[in-house]
């Protein structure tokens, strides 16, 4: 099993239960996880503090809130990689991907996962940009 | 949509003085359109001297309405009207024909013209018919937008409702995750949390599946309905004591006005029973520790108002205006914890407008939501329709 310890990860999710599950798995692989379910408070944990890795969910308070984070992450500390978790986007017409450099540009997460997310998939991805 | 529609008007006759007679009757005709988007429609006129010079026209600029000569110089009106057709171009034809006879009109109307008019045409037959035509043509495109808003509204429905469905399959997924690896260690308070997080979960599908399938029942009007002399009274203080088991774990009071009845309706009981828990749910679930619910009931003529008042959170404006939307829930903090569905009041809004009534909410945040409803009082027992 991969090992992470002393690596940090921000987790954004206003999904309860998601959370708690994550954090478990997390846990096990040696993260330390700093947690935040609204967009305000996961900004003020971006401003707070210096994780390794950042994850966050597309939809919060805000349609977009995840964008948003993505921003202020990569403006804040523009080495530490970000996965975007996406839900349906046909409910908020925002249609987007990370394939062609276009998209990439404008939509600052270094990967992207459609929910509902399995956790080898975050791992995965976790792994790959670590 | 009371705007004003321009429709084009293509006029195509040989005759220029025709042509300038024509223009001058329906440059400023207006067209008043009845109905719920009372509107009007005004006309923009072009003209052509022949067939070939009006295809050419038609191919730049296609227009709504098409005034053809049946004798033309060169291509002929009817073999214009069948260019057109096979052109798939939605186009109204009125032929004018100075031999406007049985067969004309009959040839006239298995290539696709609208209608057929006698030369020489006297100005209040040529606004008659182009009025006839103009509702035609502007019936036929709200009807159109309207069935495509319709596709877009459920296309939506199914989208959020998919979207609401997988979030607690992922949360499941993920502790069933924590679950499969028995070497996890879990402990029994975590492992406690894992079952009774993924039932609380499997319960929110199961309402909102339910809540979903209600709702599409009484939309398609497939819902059978009982209207029957009830009580209201009876309905509300059958409701007002089932909430008080949960109001009461919160400690709060639930009080009925008046204290008595009988309040006669005619009514389908489960639908009113449907309007009272929904409410007095919402009451009870946005309320603070120690707060009320008040619910009132005042009969007032034909008209019946249901009051349900808390001392809750409330909600901001913002939030108060879309609370009726499907699948829309006052989203924040202070909710984040609060299971629900999002289609309780959709399915209270399309039951009130049953009854010919109406649903409002007036709310402050950290004071309180008020939700009225007014019902119709007499209110004839008819199939269900949204």
């Amino acid at each position: 099993m991969a090992d992470f310890t002393g690596k940090s990860i921000l987790l954004v999710d206003d999904d309860v239960d998601l959370l708690t599950g994550l954090v478990f798995q997390l846990k096990r692989l040696g993260f330390d996880t700093v947690t935040a379910e609204t967009q305000r408070d996961g900004e003020r944990l971006i401003d707070e503090t210096t994780p390794d890795i950042a994850v966050f969910d597309l939809m919060l308070e805000h349609l977009d809130a995840g964008f948003t984070l993505c921003h202020r992450m990569k403006r804040k500390h523009p080495g530490t990689p970000v996965i975007l978790l996406t839900g349906v986007t046909a409910e908020t017409g925002l249609e987007f991907d990370t394939v062609t450099a276009d998209e990439r540009s404008w939509v600052k997460a270094d990967a992207m996962l459609a929910k509902p997310i399995r956790f080898e998939q975050l791992q995965r991805e976790i792994e790959r940009l670590l | 949509m009371s705007d004003t529609e321009t429709l084009r008007i293509l006029i195509v006759d040989d005759e220029a003085a025709l042509r300038r007679g024509m223009e001058r009757v329906l440059r400023d005709f207006v067209v008043s359109l009845p109905g719920d988007d009372a509107g009007q429609a005004r006309f923009e006129i072009a003209h052509a001297a022949s067939a070939e010079e009006a295809l050419q026209a038609i191919d730049q600029q296609p227009p709504d309405i098409l005034l053809l000569d049946y004798k033309l110089p060169g291509l002929s009106g009817l073999d214009m009207l069948e260019r057109i057709a096979a052109a798939g171009r939605p186009i109204l034809t009125v032929l004018i024909s100075a031999y406007a006879t049985l067969e004309t009109a009959v040839a006239a109307a298995k290539r696709g013209a609208f209608d057929v008019l006698a030369k020489p045409v006297r100005p209040e037959e040529l606004t008659a018919t182009i009025e006839k035509v103009a509702r035609h043509l502007i019936y036929q495109r709200q009807a159109l937008s309207l069935a495509e808003e319709r596709k877009r509204v459920r296309y939506q429905f199914v989208s959020i409702l998919a979207h609401e469905l997988k979030a607690p399959l992922g949360a499941v997924a993920g502790y069933l995750d924590i679950l499969k690896d028995r070497e996890s260690a879990i402990g029994s308070g975590m492992y406690d949390q894992i079952i009774e997080r993924s039932l609380a979960r499997i319960d929110g599908m199961k309402k909102l599946i339910n809540d979903m399938l209600d709702l599409t029942r009484i939309e398609s009007g497939q819902r059978k309905r009982k209207v029957e002399a009830i009580d209201l009274y009876d309905v509300a203080d059958t409701c007002v004591e089932v909430a008080k088991v949960d109001a009461g774990e919160r400690g709060l009071a639930v009080s009925l006005t008046p204290d008595r009845g009988p309040i006669p309706l005619l009514a389908d009981r489960s639908e009113l029973e449907i309007i009272f828990n929904n409410l007095l749910s919402n009451a009870v679930k946005y309320n603070r520790e120690g707060g009320s619910v008040e619910v009132s009931i005042v009969p007032n003529g034909q008209q019946i108002t249901i009051r349900v008042a808390d001392t809750g959170i409330g909600m901001a404006p913002e939030e108060a205006a879309s609370v009726f939307n499907d699948f829309t829930r006052a989203k924040n903090e202070k909710t984040r914890h609060i299971p629900g569905s999002g289609l309780g009041l959709s399915i209270l809004k399309r039951i009130v407008a049953l009854y010919d009534g109406d649903v409002s909410v007036e709310s402050q945040p950290d004071i309180g939501t008020t939700f009225t409803v007014h019902l119709k009082r007499s209110v004839t027992p008819e199939p269900a329709r949204a």
